[in-house]
């Protein structure tokens, strides 16, 4: 896979993208700077990611790159680190379409004695924050319909009411992942309101990946999922800190992989006993490149990447 | 013979439950955890009808067996058309129903494309123009050269057509066989 030669012509056509990408990288950093959060960056190569049943890594010398910077930021958090963010580029082999590219940049903060609902707080803010920056008003036009990035309008609904509404069925009390994952994407997505932030939130606890379980209902995990307009921006957990139930999630992982006739990968043991030292954390992780193509007004990912993969 | 979800692609001819459709729309989609779908929009080839359709990464799809055939047309039969095969010199009848109003377009000797799925005819592709002659219509009013005013007149094959005013009895006209609509006026066939 090799980026694509892009002619200098492209190049020129994207000048109002790529300043409102600097511009936007600002806003974040001033954003979380002045609520005291320590920008950091972490490795881009690394000996081991985090298994998940449906993301693979692509190759690099003998490891990977990142698919997410979750692990090394945890092992901050664990160190006592309280606040931090990154920005930064990841990949993810074979994602490629109109919201996807192999490579892409995420923007992933924690906060330290937090859970999800702080973390949630802190997203309501930044995207009001930066819309107001980028196009002067929380309300804006994407693709002709009205968005909103208002802090009151954020709608929050559970997994569970969203599937029973729309696909007539609770995945927390029987799980089915194909079913799930079909449903999500041709019922669910398409039914949410499409001119507001909406959250998906308490997903059923297989799908809790590297999210803690509800202390008072097991069967669902503290992870929350952020769409705009269809889009998928964000995900966000209460972050597991039991290193034990995170091995064994690593575990089911990669048997899930072999299941599908993938690769497992190795466990990251430096992060595994490093997590036991972790205080009770929130942390997420938001697609940067999808947010700019809604606050530039561009319908595809492709219109906000100046050199893209073929 | 199948194919993987990975496969698809606009233009890619699959077969689900015995019925061949045609990708027309085609996009990647991936939930945050989960599995890589395709969100396709395909087309009943033999109905022509649309619908949507997800399939996951992990489908297998049928190829359906369709073969594509250039034939001749040679004559009618009442509701069978008579074509020959290019390649082998068999016929090959065609009821109208498959034709449907490509039919009115046939001329003697016109290659057509066929497409067949499992040894059965089921889309006819005519050469894009066919030039045909105007067996009836009112008189035309000479000197009105306006292209935009229609009036209804015949083919040979009887079937109606709106043409130009000026246009007479006796006229050869080029016609788009894929709209079945009047194109200009030729000198001769």
């Amino acid at each position: 896979m090799r980026p694509r030669p892009a002619d200098s012509d492209d190049l020129r056509d994207l000048r109002r993208v790529l300043d409102l990408r600097a511009r936007l990288n600002d806003a974040i950093r001033r954003f979380f700077r002045d609520r005291g959060f320590l920008e950091v960056d972490t490795p881009v190569v690394l000996s081991a990611n985090a298994p998940e049943a449906n993301i693979d890594a692509i190759p690099a010398g003998a490891g990977w790159l990142r698919t997410s910077p979750e692990l090394h930021m945890k092992r901050l958090l664990a160190a006592g680190y309280e606040k931090i963010f990154q920005l930064g580029p990841v990949a993810r082999e074979g994602e490629h379409g109109r919201w996807h590219h192999p490579e892409f940049t995420l923007l992933e903060w924690y906060r330290a004695e937090a859970g999800y609902l702080e973390i949630l707080a802190d997203a309501k803010a930044l995207l009001s924050s930066v819309a107001m920056e980028l196009r002067g008003a929380v309300d804006f036009t994407w693709e002709g319909k009205p968005v909103s990035f208002a802090q009151e309008l954020w709608e929050k609904q559970t997994v569970s009411q969203a599937f029973i509404q729309h696909a007539g069925w609770d995945p927390a009390l029987k799980f089915d992942p194909d079913r799930f994952d079909l449903d999500l994407v041709t019922r669910v997505e398409p039914a949410l309101p499409a001119d507001r932030p909406v959250v998906l939130i308490d997903y059923p606890a297989p799908l809790a990946a590297l999210a803690r379980r509800k202390p008072d209902d097991p069967s669902r995990a503290e992870r929350w999922e952020l769409y705009l307009a269809g889009v998928e921006l964000a995900n966000a957990y209460s972050e597991l800190n039991d290193p034990d139930e995170q091995r064994a999630r690593f575990e089911e992982a990669n048997a899930h992989r072999q299941r599908r006739c993938a690769k497992p990968y190795p466990l990251d043991e430096t992060f595994l006993s490093a997590l036991a030292q972790m205080p009770p954390s929130g942390g997420i992780a938001l697609g940067v490149d999808r947010l700019l193509m809604i606050l530039a007004d561009i319908d595809s990912l492709d219109g906000v990447l100046p050199f893209r993969h073929g | 013979m199948s194919f993987t979800a990975a496969d698809l692609r606009k233009g890619l001819k699959i077969e689900l439950e015995g019925i061949p459709y045609e990708v027309t729309e085609f996009e990647f989609c991936k939930p945050g955890k989960g599995q890589a779908m395709y969100k396709c929009r395909i087309k009943n080839m033999l109905i022509g009808t649309t619908m949507e359709k997800t399939f996951r990464a992990v489908d297998k799809i049928d190829q359906p067996n369709i073969e594509s055939k250039t034939l001749s047309y040679s004559y009618q039969e009442g509701d069978k058309y008579v074509f020959m095969d290019n390649k082998t010199y068999e016929q090959v009848e065609l009821h109208e129903d498959v034709l449907g109003d490509q039919r009115f377009f046939l001329l003697p000797d016109l290659e057509c494309e066929v497409l067949f799925f499992n040894g059965r005819a089921m889309t006819v592709t005519l050469p894009a123009f066919v030039i045909k002659e105007i067996i009836d219509t009112e008189p035309g009013a000479r000197g009105n050269t306006a292209t935009n005013v229609l009036k209804p007149a015949k083919i040979d094959t009887g079937f109606e057509i709106g043409v130009p005013i000026f246009i007479n009895r006796g006229d050869f006209i080029r016609i788009d066989t894929r709209t079945g609509k009047y194109v200009e006026r030729v000198k001769q066939a």
